[in-house]
């Protein structure tokens, strides 16, 4: 039920927000200016960043510190086709290489950055990266059972070792500054009011699609076995089945959907730089699918809106304190709401278990 | 006709340079070409005051009076040139001693000569080193008569070490004494030395003496080698001892307790603010204590650091005993709330934490240098370690933990609090992570970012070393340091630090439980 | 009902296995040959070694000397856990671990022998086949009227029934039953001791067992563990009366 109420939500409120931004003249007291649509598209991307996570926590008890490498990478991926769409309208003029690189006295384009004016290529990249690079580490890790809490570190690692290597100037992405100044997209210049409309409709599309596949996954027979290696692997085991074949699998999808989050944002936000690697910002994202209830889905869209129209509300108002209310946020919802807000209303879901008791005292 | 010429100058010159040599003093009355055969017979005189009148010449305070004397003017005093003392009535008519490029270049060599018959031994051996670096054969003369002069070994062998470089460069030195200078050279060993060598080796030199650089040449860079391996070796145990004071307090809490504190890192952040507000309070209240700031910084901030962990076990964590991810995400939000707060007590600039006297200032040993702030911070992090390591072995609280982490429900049953004993030691934790920031105060910047930059590394170190083996922690750090400090002159730092973590993702995918596990049926959990 | 050797067929074979942790030897040169189709009690104090004997049988822990050979000349040691339970060995610990989450139904379904891998159960639609065998098991564990409740829901004596009842959907060649009346009322004792010798009728079966009146109840050979060793083998009566046992083990 709530499942359908929630797409109804976000795909209503989507076209709703459009059309009284587009069909609604200026002056009347009912139109949605459309900085207001860049940030509902923003709050969007960030509940696929949400989903992706609940996917991977809620259903697979991996805690991930490290979804906003993934939600970055695929955000890299569609800023640098926007910054090839740039062409000779950068302040250097030149055709092939961005404004970054004729600064950096850079010759030529680098080999990573071949193809990116392909939308096709680009879209691909947007999938593949974050996806290659979550079967890579989620092959050695989930082989090797590495899980719980050391999952948890080493993906902050991971997230931290691409936060410093983006950093760096010679890595060819921007270096500090990201990339920026993007002109249009597919054609359509990205300032206009409907391509931020259409971009606003497109994440809600997405939103919606990786809400119907993730429920499909986890309420297969594919889905309970998932939920079975979260609460007790080792039981698993001895039925026979390989947790790590199941962890992979939705590690992958979870990945790519983070992808497409972060590919959706950028065109919206208008830059990616390598702050999005930023450990804090994985971790913020594991905070909004548990305000919104872990392991619902619903729930981490419902966070994911909610937690970050408190911070665009609080760091316009009060900005000093939203580090205060965000982080008794993180300390209330772990001691007093486990189950989140969509164990308040509806279903009283349980609160799923983390300990896994399977080890036995001594005989 | 030509000749004729030359002839007639020889002898024309030949009485005014005789009259030269009796009185170098005489030659500042001529032209340029006496002025500099003058600064040249001066500087070799060993005249007390040749060294104050060339330097007067070269800041153009050099007069002479109508009279053909000598004055060099000090202010407002005129000093009399050959005696140094004031004279009673000024002279007439000073006129300023003028100055061409030739004369400069005398004075400046003059100059270098002269201060290796300064009085000062380490103004003698600076003169040498001078010496070495500019190898100008013209200074062969003046250093012959110091070496003979010269009576302290340190100054003896620089100044040994600078003939030898002269001998090198000057085209009339035999093959003999070119052969010897290289050996001289190569047993000063140092970078300096390697590229004179160098130079030797490929410039206009006897066969032999090309060899025997060469050779030379290779032997130091064996040495250099050695030496850098040494500074790395000592850069390494630098950053590791940094690691291992970050990552001690952590090995308690995580590796000991299993409690993932995200805010261990602002346990780090309060000593160092701790440390910031003592050499406040010393300032305004107690000056002549400031030179023992950090002692007294020391316990204060492990008391703070240890006092605020308490209170974190017993208002947040206690609760979420056995639920690793949500004490993360829990203790993640009060690094946030920690951080936040003293942004808004301190601000959110770096804070000036001065550093004491005997910290400053480094060592030479060889071609190792040793920055005293590092060398202290190796030999804090070692007591600071031994300490814990004597208080978890020796010490009826070290016991008592031992006993409830080994099997909590039999330390209750024997009559263990052990309620107090899980506060005591997330206290003890907490305050090793204040000791830490004292340490870190030295070096780094006091922000309230400084925690989050340690706390993924202090999570890899303890990981890496084996949760609950505090050995493990100290090799685990030292090895990190060292690794990261020998990646970087291959990688550059970024890279090194990079290339860092992903090693260790993949070694602890390769043994998830680290260098040093505990084996048994306990961690089977 | 009980069903020793109708033919010296050997189904798992322990040859000098040894197991040591930190310096402590949990097994020491054990060695156990078990018939097909047999039932085996194995009893011992505290710290015998047989959890960890149980453990190297299904591949959760590695033993550092010894085979484990399993039928014909499969050796257990090279293979993880899940090879192990393909192979037809079936594992229930202890302390009965069900899957809270999910019905009762589910668990069987999870636990019927099938394809265990993710693009199988991706697209699995349950069939008229599973769900027959599901009814057939919950009617053997006397579960039929609570297939829609949460296995968390359960009581203690539900769940090790159900565990039980996953280890049949399995279809196992030898069971391995880890304490299974540990905690049980006296009633459910005798179920569960009928319940075994029901199993026991189509596959090998490995009993774990602390109560001596349900080992006595179940009567078959018993093998008594001794510091990761085999102390003294036989039938109850033997082994109690063995001087050595009574010394360790019963006589305390």
């Amino acid at each position: 039920m709530s499942m359908r109420l929630c797409l109804l939500a976000v795909l209503g409120g989507a076209i709703l927000l459009s059309v009284l931004n587009l069909a609604v003249p200026p002056a009347s007291a009912l139109h949605v200016p459309t900085y207001a649509i860049s940030l509902a598209g923003k709050y969007l991307s960030y509940a696929l960043l949400a989903v992706a996570v609940d996917l991977v926590w809620g259903f697979g008890g991996i805690l991930s510190l490290g979804h906003a490498a993934f939600f970055a990478l695929g955000g890299y991926a569609m800023g640098m086709y926007l910054m090839r769409q740039i062409g000779t309208r950068g302040v250097y003029g030149n055709a092939i290489l961005p404004d970054f690189m004729v600064f950096l006295n850079y010759k030529e384009l680098p080999l990573t950055w071949y193809g990116f004016d392909n939308a096709g290529y680009a879209i691909l990249m947007v999938l593949l990266v974050p996806g290659v690079l979550a079967l890579i580490f989620g092959w050695l890790a989930f082989r090797s059972r590495v899980s719980g809490v050391y999952l948890s570190i080493i993906t902050q690692a991971l997230t931290y070792a691409l936060l410093l290597a983006f950093f760096r100037n010679d890595m060819g992405f921007g270096g500090n500054n990201g990339l920026t100044d993007f002109k249009d997209m597919f054609g359509i210049p990205l300032q206009a009011d409907a391509t931020r409309c259409g971009l606003l409709i497109a994440t809600a599309v997405f939103l919606s699609g990786a809400l119907l596949l993730a429920r499909y996954v986890v309420t297969s027979r594919f889905g309970k076995v998932l939920i079975a290696v979260r609460d007790t692997e080792s039981r698993t085991r001895f039925l026979g089945y390989r947790p790590e074949r199941y962890k992979l699998f939705v590690w992958v999808l979870s990945a790519v959907m983070a992808g497409i989050g972060g590919a959706l944002y950028v065109p919206q936000v208008g830059i990616i730089n390598p702050g999005e690697f930023s450990p804090a910002n994985s971790i913020e994202s594991v905070i909004w699918v548990a305000v919104g209830g872990r392991g619902t889905l619903v729930g981490a869209v419902l966070g994911a809106v909610l937690v970050n129209f408190g911070k665009t509300v609080f760091t316009g108002a009060l900005p000093e304190l939203w580090l205060f209310a965000l982080g008794a946020l993180f300390i209330l919802v772990t001691l007093l709401l486990p189950g989140g807000i969509m164990g308040l209303i509806g279903r009283p879901a349980r609160r799923p278990k983390n300990v896994t008791p399977a080890a036995e005292p001594a005989e | 006709m030509k000749l004729l010429r030359c002839l007639l100058l020889v002898l024309l010159l030949l009485p005014f340079a005789a009259r030269a040599q009796d009185d170098p003093f005489a030659g500042f009355a001529g032209g340029y070409e006496d002025i500099r055969h003058a600064i040249e017979a001066l500087a070799l005189s060993g005249d007390k005051q040749a060294e104050p009148v060339i330097s007067a010449l070269q800041a153009g305070n050099l007069y002479l009076a109508a009279d053909k004397t000598l004055w060099i003017k000090q202010g407002d005093a005129v000093l009399n040139a050959r005696t140094g003392e004031a004279a009673a009535t000024p002279p007439d008519g000073l006129k300023k001693v003028r100055l061409n490029n030739a004369v400069r270049r005398a004075i400046e060599a003059a100059m270098g000569s002269l201060t290796l018959f300064s009085a000062d031994p380490a103004t003698r051996a600076s003169a040498a080193e001078a010496v070495f670096k500019s190898h100008d054969p013209a200074a062969l003369p003046a250093l012959t008569r110091a070496l003979a002069k010269e009576s302290d070994a340190g100054v003896r062998t620089a100044m040994e070490q600078a003939r030898a470089a002269a001998l090198l460069a000057s085209p009339d030195s035999g093959e003999a004494d070119r052969l010897a200078a290289v050996t001289v050279l190569r047993d000063r060993g140092d970078l300096e030395a390697q590229s004179q060598l160098d130079a030797v080796a490929n410039g206009h030199q006897p066969p032999t003496v090309q060899k025997a650089a060469a050779a030379a040449v290779a032997a130091i860079a064996r040495i250099q080698q050695m030496w850098m391996l040494a500074q790395g070796v000592f850069y390494g145990l630098s950053l590791g001892s940094v690691l291992l004071l970050a990552a001690a307090g952590l090995a308690i809490t995580f590796g000991v307790m299993g409690v993932i504190n995200m805010a261990h890192g602002e346990m780090v952040m309060l000593g160092a603010y701790t440390t910031f507000v003592v050499q406040q309070v010393l300032q305004s209240y107690a000056p002549s204590l400031f030179g023992a700031s950090l002692f007294i910084a020391i316990p204060l901030s492990f008391i703070v650091s240890g006092a605020v962990g308490i209170v974190i076990e017993r208002t947040l964590i206690r609760f979420l005993y056995g639920r690793p991810l949500e004490t993360l995400l829990a203790t993640w939000g009060l690094s946030l709330v920690l951080q936040q707060a003293v942004r808004s007590i301190f601000g959110a600039n770096n804070r000036e934490v001065s550093t004491p006297g005997f910290m400053s200032g480094a060592a030479q040993w060889g071609g190792v240098t040793i920055t005293y702030n590092r060398l202290y911070i190796i030999v804090f992090a070692v007591i600071v370690v031994a300490a814990l390591m004597a208080a978890l072995r020796f010490t009826a609280l070290g016991l008592q933990m031992r006993a409830v982490t080994q099997n909590r429900r039999m330390a209750a049953a024997m009559g263990i609090r052990t309620p107090w004993i899980d506060a005591l030691t997330f206290g003890l934790g907490s305050g090793v992570a204040g000791l830490a920031g004292v340490a870190l105060s030295q070096i780094d910047n006091v922000s309230p970012n400084l925690g989050q930059g340690y706390i993924i590394d202090s999570f890899m170190v303890v990981v890496f070393g084996g949760v609950g083996n505090l050995w493990g922690t100290v090799v685990s750090a030292l090895t990190l340091g060292i690794a990261n400090k020998f990646l970087e002159p291959l990688a550059g730092a970024v890279l090194a630090k990079i290339l860092v973590l992903v090693l260790l993702i993949l070694f602890i995918q390769r043994k998830p439980r680290g260098l040093f596990p505990l084996k048994g049926r306990a961690v089977e959990a | 009902m009980t069903t020793p050797h109708h033919h010296h067929d050997t189904l798992l074979y322990l040859d000098g296995v040894s197991v040591s942790f930190d310096g402590f030897r949990a097994l020491n040169a054990l060695s156990l040959v078990l018939e097909r189709g047999e039932m085996r009690a194995v009893i011992g104090p505290n710290g015998a070694g047989k959890t960890t004997m149980m453990d190297v049988i299904t591949g959760k822990t590695r033993p550092d000397t010894g085979r484990v050979v399993f039928g014909k000349d499969t050796d257990l040691t090279r293979l993880d856990e899940p090879a192990i339970a393909d192979l037809g060995i079936g594992r229930k610990f202890q302390k009965p671990t069900v899957f809270e989450p999910h019905t009762v139904w589910d668990n069987l379904l999870l636990a019927l022998a099938g394809d265990r891998r993710p693009r199988f159960t991706l697209w699995a639609r349950q069939s008229s086949e599973e769900s027959d065998r599901i009814e057939a098991i919950l009617k053997t564990i006397r579960l039929g009227d609570h297939r829609g409740r949460r296995a968390g829901d359960l009581s203690h004596g539900q769940k090790q029934w159900l565990e039980i009842g996953m280890l049949l959907a399995q279809e196992p060649h030898l069971l391995l039953v880890d304490e299974p009346v540990a905690g049980m009322t006296d009633a459910e004792t005798e179920q569960t001791a009928e319940l075994l010798r029901e199993i026991n009728g189509t596959r090998s079966v490995v009993v774990v067992e602390h109560d001596m009146a349900f080992v006595r109840a179940l009567g078959v050979k018993v093998t008594v563990l001794h510091e990761g060793s085999v102390l003294s083998e036989g039938s109850i009566d033997h082994v109690s009366n063995d001087p050595r046992v009574i010394e360790v083990y019963l006589g305390r």
